[in-house]
């Protein structure tokens, strides 16, 4: 469901040094009172991107939201806007609009008068409101629906008020705040196919902050990872998800197992790492920028690993550990073996459920050797 | 454990009213009917009962003696007579000067209304915007008035408005000629609204605080102005504390008699002196009565008109 890329991959604005970007965030930090909220924040964001902004609770991606949208001035920094500074301008002189996260529908209106009610603060002549809200009712699918007000309305059907009033004014930006966050689980799967739908006809920039990486990851283009106010990593759903920047990234997003090790080989075309605490060698088959004897982590997914009885063939000793199976969480498409290794460490292995209803399949208390290719993990310096 | 949920004995209760809960359930009395009950008999004992002698009062005729008026029943050769006077409520059509009170009352406890609305509003914004902390304080401040004695807070008033009370003293020092406000229907505006501002400020400030930041912000965020927003989205969201606020100073206020007695002059007719003139000076208690029960109409006609509008308020906004 993520936002096919429309350009070949070389020509992705984020990936052209000389592109034009159309919201530049630069240096921003907000403080409330000694709280330091976004601590310098830099991030350009392009034409016709679906951007998230995710993070935990109090990562400050709220805030950066609110200052795009001018409810809040930052305390330092610029905000550029298609090349005008919009760090300044109050929130009703600027071309972004937003959709709220509690949606902020007005109770004392129906639905059309919702979605009409920014284009009459345009002096938008009467029928061609009529217009643009039929037009907008229609592309969120609530045509019978505009007489009503919103606590007439199911949850599902105020996010798509709240998405479609948002939309009326045409705004060059679209800000979401958790837009789906209020939905079930069914119903935002939906609603997330049909946001990216409307963004690519429309063609309109999105940035959308959410706490749901499955979201993040299946709405964007591009993610920024933000923690306690600082921006983690920036980018795309895989790079985000294979190749994490640093240990908080690797963690938050998706699962991961971690262990620390020691640099003993650095050769430009492999890294060999001691981990006791995983009790084997680990053999990267890439250059890594290290030193040797240098202290760092590694960091690899439960499903790039596989299990077996037999202990496999190995690269010179390396990428091959041994445990019991302390636990086996069945999901049905996969199971999730964790697994107790003979070091004392606990990490998670997960296989797919290939054969139905499979009597050999390895089970509770027994004895297995885990392995993994030698590019499989992400070798970590911070 | 050998018992199972079944043989676990039943969990005495201690209820030693149980006996009479029986008794009066076997007469068809339960404990919701006495909740209910006990605020309808003193409603029915102190409200409606002494509500009924009023307005029968109100259909005698004035007439020397204790008590000062006709009774309504009579008993003579065995036949009992029910006499109604309507007199006293042709009397109040007829006579100018009652017509003339009822209609001053109505348009200084209008006036007062819209001025005390135009003074708390912005009070009640402000207090319901305020950061919490302060937000109790101010609120407290409100309402520290009421510590105080209601007469001794319009005298303190007209020791403000005096001919050489505080105000003019201070004008005196600019060399200003001194202003006259006592015995005018200004003094008596400074009086309603001075004292009836916490009932408009305390149920605006219940639905201003409640009113969502975030329906603001979203009024900005499409294009709207500070006041726009205020036009379009606080005012009718607050609707309701406004309906409420002029009800609980309307109704009091056409009424009023303290007020008018102590602050107004001659030219301040209004209802409530009239009735007291009528019951202690002309000690014609029918007629008090019917200027009563009249002024209960003219104040029920708003309530319900009111309530009606708030109805309808609150119905929308659902």
């Amino acid at each position: 469901m993520a936002k096919k890329p429309q350009l070949a991959i070389d020509t992705r604005p984020w990936r052209d040094p000389s592109a034009k970007p159309f919201v530049r965030i630069r240096n921003v930090s907000k403080k409330f009172g000694d709280v330091s909220a976004v601590h310098e924040v830099s991030l350009d964001i392009y034409k016709s991107e679906l951007f998230c902004l995710l993070g935990g609770s109090g990562s400050g991606k709220s805030t950066l939201l609110r200052m795009l949208a001018g409810f809040e001035q930052p305390t330092s920094g610029t905000i550029e806007i298609d090349g005008q500074d919009m760090t300044a301008v109050p929130p009703y002189q600027r071309p972004v609009n937003m959709m709220f996260q509690s949606y902020a529908l007005f109770p004392h209106m129906n639905v059309e008068q919702n979605i009409a009610y920014g284009l009459k603060r345009d002096n938008m002549p009467r029928s061609e409101i009529g217009d643009r809200v039929a037009e907008l009712l229609s592309l969120v699918k609530l045509q019978d629906y505009g007489k009503r007000k919103p606590n007439q309305l199911s949850g599902g059907q105020r996010q798509r008020v709240a998405l479609a009033r948002s939309l009326a004014k045409r705004p060059k930006l679209l800000l979401l705040d958790e837009p789906l966050g209020a939905l079930d689980k069914k119903l935002r799967e939906e609603t997330q196919f049909e946001l990216v739908k409307i963004q690519e006809s429309l063609g309109v920039t999105f940035i959308v902050v959410t706490h749901d990486q499955e979201e993040a990851m299946t709405l964007a283009t591009r993610i920024g990872v933000m923690n306690q106010g600082e921006i983690a990593m920036i980018g795309e759903p895989h790079d985000i998800y294979e190749f994490p920047n640093s240990r908080f990234v690797a963690s938050f997003i998706g699962s991961a197992n971690m262990v620390e090790g020691i640099v003993t080989e650095d050769e430009p075309d492999h890294v060999r790492i001691r981990s006791p605490e995983l009790g084997c060698d680990i053999y990267v088959g890439h250059g890594v920028d290290c030193a040797p004897d240098q202290i760092l982590w590694w960091a690899i997914r439960p499903e790039k690993m596989a299990l077996s009885r037999e202990k496999p063939e190995t690269l010179n000793g390396a990428n091959v550990t041994k445990g019991v199976v302390e636990d086996i969480g069945y999901l049905g498409d996969m199971s999730v073996y964790q697994l107790l290794l003979d070091s004392g460490k606990r990490i998670r292995v997960s296989q797919t459920n290939t054969a139905r209803g499979n009597p050999d399949a390895i089970t509770w208390e027994e004895q297995v050797y885990v392995t993994w290719g030698d590019s499989s993990g992400s070798v970590l310096t911070v | 454990m050998t018992l199972t949920g079944n043989q676990l004995p039943p969990p005495r209760r201690l209820r030693p009213w149980s006996g009479l809960e029986r008794r009066l359930r076997d007469v068809g009395i339960s404990g919701r009917t006495l909740v209910i009950a006990a605020p309808a008999i003193w409603l029915t004992v102190f409200f409606l009962v002494p509500l009924f002698v009023v307005f029968g009062i109100s259909l005698a005729t004035k007439q020397f003696g204790r008590p000062p008026y006709s009774p309504l029943l009579t008993t003579e050769g065995g036949t009992v007579q029910l006499t109604l006077h309507l007199s006293n409520y042709l009397k109040l059509f007829t006579d100018p000067l009652y017509v003339a009170a009822y209609l001053s009352s109505i348009r200084i406890a209008l006036i007062a209304t819209v001025i005390t609305l135009f003074i708390g509003y912005p009070m009640a914004y402000a207090i319901a915007r305020a950061p919490d902390k302060w937000r109790n304080i101010l609120l407290m401040l409100v309402i520290l008035p009421f510590w105080t004695s209601f007469l001794l807070r319009v005298y303190a008033l007209s020791g403000f408005m005096r001919g050489n009370g505080v105000i003019n003293q201070i004008l005196a020092v600019f060399g200003i000629e001194p202003l006259v406000m006592m015995q005018t229907n200004f003094a008596v505006y400074v009086g309603i609204v001075y004292t009836y501002l916490p009932f408009m400020i305390l149920p605006l400030y219940t639905t201003l605080v409640k009113l969502d930041t975030s329906l603001l912000e979203a009024s900005a965020d499409l294009g709207s102005r500070p006041w726009q927003t205020f036009l379009s989205v606080t005012l009718p969201l607050s609707l309701p504390g406004i309906i409420a606020g002029s009800m609980l100073v309307f109704i009091p206020a056409i009424g009023e008699f303290v007020i008018p007695s102590l602050l107004g002059g001659p030219e301040t007719l209004m209802i409530g002196r009239v009735l007291w003139d009528e019951f202690f000076g002309a000690t014609n208690w029918p007629r008090a009565a019917a200027v009563a029960v009249a002024m209960l109409v003219v104040v029920v006609i708003p309530i319900l008109l009111l309530q009606k509008a708030q109805d309808a308020v609150v119905e929308k906004g659902k």
